[in-house]
């Protein structure tokens, strides 16, 4: 799992690597880590799957990517685990994941659609139905509108918590 | 307009980025031109805010806390309140949807009572209520997908 240093490191990467030749040694630098150590870590952080991926993160609006569905299924429990890894195999699939069913909001089953526009994305929407079975389960589709704010998770260090009160 | 080398660097390094001391020359390597050139690329792409960054995406609650959250606003408040909601540096990916729950964020905090002290702070300050979906199980986590930039 992750050590105190891991954090660190993390916490100071994930705003993202400079544009300078070498990149991993101004992250260490600023955390007292040799760059060798900082690719060590990154290394195997990535190999244990702690870091799901290593790479660019593009922004889909600016690129022509309008079209945001998030779905939504209210499926039986039995079923859920089957139906999400069928759902993640398909490319358009950006992200898939179970949260808790509440009273206001009786759905379980999470998935992403990212599309150039919306015909497409109902038309991919429609495949998972037929090859999934899905038609039988409530589900709501929710576009997304307009974007007020999008930046990569920030994990706060433990020293810098604000207040509330 | 990209450039054919701008639309290389989208697509095929947002998995795999080289993990070496000097990652934009291998990358330059790999694609045939010159360390100089792949960060004028990648710095031209940032400017105009095609990329958000070249980093890790984490698994989630590796590090500390982070939840979903869906708020039924008024449409003639949303602005108000979405604003609000997103000068909470706790708060990434605050989006407007088309639904009775028309606004969606997600919210990361250091540990478990952070992150319910700022759901709070933000329920007081907006007087609505603030739906807490907290991830149980992921099938799929932001893997990049591949672009087709034609048109871009």
């Amino acid at each position: 799992m992750l050590d105190a240093r891991d954090r660190q490191l993390l916490a100071h990467i994930q705003l993202g690597l400079p544009l300078c030749a070498r990149p991993y040694q101004a992250i260490g630098d600023a955390i007292a880590m040799p760059e060798t150590e900082v690719i060590e870590r990154l290394t195997r952080l990535k190999h244990l799957g702690l870091i799901k991926r290593l790479g660019v993160i593009v922004k889909h609006r600016p690129l022509g990517y309008n079209a945001n569905a998030m779905i939504v299924w209210d499926i039986p429990d039995a079923l859920i685990h089957a139906l999400g890894t069928q759902l993640s195999r398909y490319e358009f699939v950006t992200l898939c994941y179970q949260r808790p069913r509440l009273e206001a909001w009786p759905y379980n089953l999470y998935c992403m659609i990212h599309g150039k526009d919306r015909a497409t994305v109902l038309a991919q929407l429609a495949q998972l139905d037929s090859a999934c079975q899905l038609t039988d389960f409530k589900r709501e589709i929710l576009f997304s509108r307009q974007c007020f704010k999008q930046r990569g998770a920030l994990y706060p260090r433990a020293s810098k918590q604000r207040a509330y009160g | 307009m990209l450039s054919p080398l701008q639309q290389r660097l989208l697509n095929d390094f947002q998995r795999d980025f080289p993990l070496s001391a000097r990652p934009y020359q291998d990358i330059a390597e790999q694609l045939g031109v010159t360390e100089q050139a792949v960060l004028a690329a990648f710095a031209e792409l940032n400017a105009r805010h095609y990329i958000s960054r070249i980093g890790p995406v984490i698994r989630p609650n590796q590090i500390g806390a982070s939840t979903l959250v869906a708020m039924a606003v008024p449409a003639d408040e949303l602005q108000a309140v979405a604003d609000l909601v997103s000068a909470y540096p706790e708060v990434n990916h605050n989006y407007e949807r088309e639904h009775h729950f028309n606004l969606w964020f997600v919210l990361i905090a250091a540990d478990a009572a952070h992150l319910q002290a700022v759901l709070d702070d933000i329920e007081q300050h907006t007087g609505y209520t603030a739906l807490s979906l907290p991830l149980v199980q992921e099938f799929f986590i932001d893997l990049g997908f591949p672009l087709d930039l034609a048109h871009a």
